[in-house]
């Protein structure tokens, strides 16, 4: 009974914090699907959400605003940086890349990444900033089934929360909404979505914009997990094996793809781990994503992928 | 008006098949060379700003020259065959670890018999160094048969990940040193020991000069031709005959053991003693950065990408410090972070092929100066 207690906590903080890679993977299925551009600066733009909002919170609170009211404040501050940063991408650095391949927007968002990453260091600070905004206790469920119950961390199930009204939200946004039609028409077909009227350097923008406000939203539940600092940038980048494994161009992927990872990698440190020298999370989640792509490169729910000369 | 090729007469197939087929351009080169390998010493040797004292061979001309090595591999990974990889930290990693291993002798168990190699002298310790990483490369590169572009990109990363874990956690490989930091062994070459700054650095351009030279008749013979053709459209190139798992597989050992002789040079030659750290995945991308600026497909264009990742932070530090307003350490690293970040960007719109193409546009328009036609 106690190894099974054992086996699902590990279990649920893995799936919890699974849920928070699902958080940035949203972000890199969003400007995928609609530009076919691999975002690699999803990783800098949570950073830059989060020092945005951390710092303005912080600016805010010392100048006596009421706590409610400085959170309001700093999300719409870091809703509109990210807004500005999206028009910035859109308009200096995409636009100018139309018609391009994959590869060489890829490398671009690379150069994105470096400029967001320095850019937003030099504005807001590089040091480590706590955040707190959702109760960081926890809770121990199913005490009378095992002894010493299961362990369930509070941010994790916020986390969770989150997650879900953000599927729902994006969902509704891109299945109900006008903009969210021409998005997908731009997923579709770029030149036919161009032909019937919709303008390809608006949608991009709407794009960068809903993919910034997704990094800030994961910001604020990673900021208060581990603080905001520059280290996010890298446990961002393990969005990447979850996007391989789910698929790049499926936010049901997305969502399944990191919850995978996220179980995945603390089991193999919990049950694996003491065998081969601990630390295995480090890059379980990429070998993983290279025995996905050996067997089935386009990812669990992606589409397949068919090539024409 | 002096950049001409007129009257230069080809007489032989050997003639025209030549690297350098303009005559100007054999006789820079030869003065570059004769610079490097003659000059330097010399200036170094009678102390000449800013060739006297270490800090110019040490800071900026032993680097510059390893990471060039290292550039010129990826350059054929990424470059010529057009497989991405953000794994060449990984490989240098490789490189200097084996290259450790063997120059501090091998012991392995097996069970039924043990598989122990002495100590080994310093040039065969790099070699096989470059040749593990050869290996391990291939088996990075055999994703690359069924997935390419952003996907081999993450396959890569996988390796980087893995093996920085490999070398922090597996003590075998650092010889159960308790910090986990070790010491190269001494450079010696057939009982002569490198040491000083200045062999350092002569040998380090043995070395450069040497697969420079290789790379650059490699890459425009019959198997870069088939690299070239794989990165342009890899199904194209296979049906008209070129077969994907040689050509990208030779292109992942070949970069693989460049990157390895380089990760070991840097370690032991530059570095001296170091640890994992020194191979993370930001030397990854300070070499990706390297072969983006100065130029996708380009031999010329890794020595090009690779001094100019070097001294822009030095500039960023001394220029200012010069006009009287210093900037701070942090504010210096994180403004080369947003510079190459931009220049990467600016290149990649106006100029996709990177310095080494607005060199060749340079010398296009010397050709015709100063008549316009």
């Amino acid at each position: 009974m106690i190894l099974f207690g054992q086996f699902l906590e590990v279990l649920v903080s893995g799936l919890l914090a699974g849920v928070l890679y699902s958080l940035v993977a949203l972000g890199f299925v969003l400007i995928f699907k609609a530009s076919g551009v691999f975002n690699f600066a999803q990783g800098a733009m949570v950073l830059l959400a989060g020092l945005a909002l951390v710092r303005s919170l912080d600016m805010m609170v010392a100048n006596g605003l009421p706590f409610w009211a400085a959170i309001m404040l700093a999300l719409l501050f870091a809703a509109l940086v990210m807004a500005i940063t999206a028009f910035m991408v859109e308009r200096f650095v995409l636009g100018p890349l139309i018609n391009q391949d994959g590869l060489t927007l890829f490398m671009s968002t690379i150069g994105v990444t470096f400029i967001i990453e320095g850019g937003a260091q030099m504005l807001f600070g590089s040091d480590v900033y706590p955040l707190r905004l959702f109760p960081s206790d926890a809770w121990f469920l199913f005490e009378d089934s095992f002894p010493g119950g299961i362990l369930v961390s509070k941010i994790d199930v916020w986390g969770g929360l989150i997650a879900a009204v953000l599927v729902v939200g994006l969902a509704l946004f891109f299945q109900k909404t006008k903009t969210g039609r021409a998005l997908r028409a731009v997923a579709d077909d770029h030149a036919a979505a161009q032909s019937v009227g919709i303008s390809l350097n608006w949608i991009w923008f709407i794009v960068w914009l809903v993919a910034g406000l997704v990094a800030l939203v994961a910001a604020t539940v990673w900021g208060t997990k581990l603080g905001v600092q520059f280290s996010i940038t890298f446990l961002a980048l393990k969005a990447l094996p979850v996007l391989i494994i789910g698929g790049f161009t499926s936010v049901p992927g997305a969502i399944v793809g990191g919850l995978i990872v996220g179980a995945g990698e603390k089991l193999a440190e919990a049950y694996l781990g003491p065998f081969i020298g601990g630390g295995i999370e480090y890059w379980f989640a990429y070998v993983l994503a290279l025995v996905v792509l050996m067997a089935r490169p386009q990812g669990l729910f992606g589409e397949r992928i068919i090539e024409r000369i | 008006m002096f950049y001409r090729e007129t009257g230069q007469f080809k007489t032989s197939y050997a003639a025209d098949m030549q690297i350098f087929p303009i005559r100007q351009d054999r006789i820079a080169l030869w003065v570059v060379l004769a610079f490097a390998f003659i000059g330097i010493p010399l200036l170094d040797g009678l102390q000449v700003w800013p060739f006297g004292g270490e800090y110019m061979l040490r800071a900026i001309l032993i680097p510059f020259l390893i990471l060039s090595l290292a550039a010129i591999g990826l350059n054929i990974l990424t470059g010529y065959c057009g497989q991405l990889s953000l794994g060449s930290g990984a490989f240098m990693a490789i490189g200097a670890y084996s290259a450790y291993k063997f120059g501090t002798g091998v012991d392995i168990s097996f069970g039924l018999f043990d598989l122990s190699i002495p100590p080994l002298s310093v040039l065969p310790s790099i070699l096989l160094g470059g040749l593990m990483a050869a290996i391990i490369g291939i088996l990075f590169g055999i994703p690359s048969l069924r997935i390419k572009g952003l996907y081999l990109a993450v396959a890569t990363l996988a390796a980087q990940f893995f093996f920085d874990w490999v070398f922090i956690r597996v003590k075998w490989f650092t010889n159960y040193t308790s910090s986990g930091s070790v010491v190269a062994p001494d450079l010696n070459f057939f009982g002569y020991v490198v040491n000083a700054p200045i062999e350092r650095y002569l040998l380090c351009l043995v070395f450069v000069t040497i697969f420079a030279l290789l790379a650059k008749n490699l890459v425009r013979g019959n198997i870069g031709r088939q690299w070239m053709a794989t990165r342009d459209m890899d199904i194209a190139a296979e049906l008209m005959g070129i077969r994907p798992l040689y050509a990208k597989l030779s292109a992942f050992a070949i970069s693989s053991f460049i990157m390895g002789v380089a990760g070991a040079l840097w370690a032991f030659v530059y570095l001296g003693a170091w640890e994992p750290l020194a191979f993370s995945i930001d030397r990854s991308f300070q070499i990706l950065f390297m072969v983006i600026i100065g130029g996708l497909g380009s031999i010329l264009g890794s020595f090009l990408g690779a001094a100019f990742i070097l001294v822009l932070p030095i500039a960023l530090d001394q220029v200012p410090h010069a006009l009287g307003m210093p900037i701070s350490v942090e504010t210096v690293s994180l403004l080369v972070f947003v510079i190459t970040g931009a220049l990467i960007c600016w290149l990649l719109i106006v100029e996709p092929r990177g310095f080494a193409r607005l060199w060749l546009t340079g010398k296009e328009k010397l050709r015709l100066w100063p008549y316009p036609y």
